[in-house]
């Protein structure tokens, strides 16, 4: 009991110390900044080799070949286990880079893994990034094609007209293939403004949600870390 | 076409996925087609770009000062496009900065990036002629967590003092921390990435920015690689392609008649539903 409670007040002094480290940033750039920034470098190199090898080495690749040659393996799963050969070589040919010869080999990996990606992700990133997004621009603009209630004509033109013609004036923008001169280079413009409107308001957005995330972190430091200490303040006065 | 409906409906595969296909198969074409007239020697044009003139500018102020070009090619791993293209670009930054003799520094986020990264820079030195010049050191694995390695690139920028921060490829919400403190310790900084959310942050902090699309053209305006050139010109034709279907969508939303057309005559559901994806797809 003694240890937990001691290890949950370490715990929280040394976030607390660490997030004012963090802070004093905004003064300048200070070796106790220094200190913790080489903590966090330091703690997640180590964390993240940790975390790979017993969450994706050990589990996806040792255990299985380690029953394959032990003969634990039904023998309805050994032929795949026996596949598991193929990501190990192909992993192992990484650690070909440490020698000067064989470092082309290395290459065959990576290679590997770009290939496998962008052929997985292709129709998906297709459906989502284009097709579904086009759809969402084939707008109504006949005013009188709303359902009873809707204001057709704002409907229209102030919400239909301009997503159509952003759309189409952005896509004029990104076209590489002339020169952004007489229509197309007034189109693209307008693109360009309608970029910059719609940085502005991603801006204004994200800004508030950082401002949580600082809200967060003061949360931290005056209810759980010094609001502990203020209760029993408040419980000996 | 009815009849090929029939068939991919009979294979359970819904109407979209065909429509899918078709324009895929559309759409390699255009970029083996293109990619062949790049490798025939055809001039294809690609308009310049704001932001890749100005990377002379920078790398020569960084020359200037006697101080490093500080070069982040993104967050993302070796399987995002991205950070694909980013290494391309890399390539052309890292062989003008080796012409002058200055440094450019690379932090690294993914382990399967920092093989190609230090292979790139080292053939960019070598393409520069300075073999000797490269120093290992300069082409770093920081952290794979996103924060730590926010922190270890800030760090480069207060101590090493690049003249030139250059960030291309995907970003995230460190997007803002990296150009902030860059703007801070006033170097010249020119981004680039296709992640939408982050753009407004490089517009506002960085000196050039270069939006989307132009992250992939600038690599292809760079390298020259018919591949790249391929695409970028196949990717042009069919944003036509994209802007027509998009204008009949419309018209197939605002007047009922091309929808009525379309059932009559090859018994199909509306325009939009060519394109829509049934839950469970």
């Amino acid at each position: 009991m003694l240890a937990l409670v001691l290890y949950q007040h370490v715990g929280l002094w040394v976030g607390a110390l660490l997030t004012l480290a963090i802070f004093s940033f905004l003064y300048k750039d200070n070796p106790v900044y220094k200190f913790a920034e080489h903590v966090f470098v330091g703690v997640a190199a180590g964390w993240t080799v940790a975390y790979t090898y017993w969450s994706a080495f050990v589990p996806n690749l040792w255990t299985p070949l380690d029953d394959l040659f032990h003969g634990k393996t039904e023998d309805e799963e050994v032929v795949w286990s026996w596949l598991l050969v193929v990501p190990a070589t192909l992993g192992l040919l990484f650690f070909a880079r440490f020698t000067q010869k064989w470092a082309w080999l290395s290459r065959w990996s990576i290679a590997f893994l770009v290939g496998t990606y962008a052929g997985v992700n292709l129709t998906g990133m297709f459906q989502t990034n284009l097709i579904l997004q086009a759809k969402a621009t084939f707008v109504n603009l006949n005013p009188n094609g709303f359902p009873a209630g809707v204001n057709g004509m704002e409907q229209v033109f102030l919400y239909n007209l301009p997503i159509l013609f952003g759309v189409l004036a952005c896509l004029t923008y990104f076209f590489f293939s002339k020169p952004h001169a007489g229509f197309i280079g007034v189109t693209a413009r307008i693109g360009i403004l309608f970029l910059m409107a719609a940085f502005g308001a991603s801006f204004g957005y994200t800004v508030m949600a950082r401002i949580s995330l600082f809200i967060g972190r003061l949360q931290f430091l005056f209810s759980e870390w010094l609001g502990q200490y203020f209760e029993s303040l408040r419980q000996l006065a | 076409m009815l009849a090929l409906v029939t068939i991919f409906g009979d294979l359970q595969y819904p109407l979209a996925k065909l429509v899918m296909a078709i324009l895929l198969a559309v759409f390699f074409a255009l970029v083996i087609l293109y990619t062949a007239r790049a490798r025939r020697g055809a001039a294809l044009y690609v308009r310049p770009i704001g932001g890749l003139s100005a990377m002379n500018e920078a790398i020569g102020r960084a020359t200037e000062m006697g101080k490093p070009v500080l070069y982040v090619p993104g967050m993302g791993d070796v399987d995002n496009i991205q950070t694909i293209a980013a290494v391309v670009i890399l390539s052309g930054v890292a062989k003008l900065a080796a012409s002058y003799d200055t440094r450019t520094i690379v932090p690294i986020r993914s382990p399967m990036l920092f093989p190609v990264a230090e292979e790139t820079v080292r053939n960019a030195f070598v393409d520069a002629g300075r073999p000797d010049s490269f120093n290992r050191d300069d082409v770093r694995f920081l952290s794979n967590d996103q924060f730590a390695f926010t922190a270890g690139v800030t760090g480069i920028m207060l101590r090493e003092r690049p003249a030139a921060n250059i960030y291309m490829g995907a970003f995230w919400a460190e997007s803002l921390i990296l150009a902030e403190t860059g703007f801070l310790a006033g170097a010249i900084q020119i981004a680039g990435t296709a992640n939408v959310s982050q753009l407004p942050f490089f517009v506002a902090a960085c000196d050039y920015t270069l939006i989307g699309e132009e992250l992939y053209a600038a690599s292809a305006y760079l390298s020259k690689n018919p591949e790249l050139l391929g695409s970028l010109k196949a990717s042009d034709v069919s944003k036509v392609m994209w802007g027509a279907i998009i204008l009949i969508g419309t018209l197939a939303a605002s007047n009922s008649f091309l929808d009525r057309f379309l059932d009559r005559a090859f018994g199909l559901p509306t325009f939009a539903d060519l394109f829509t994806f049934t839950t469970g797809d």
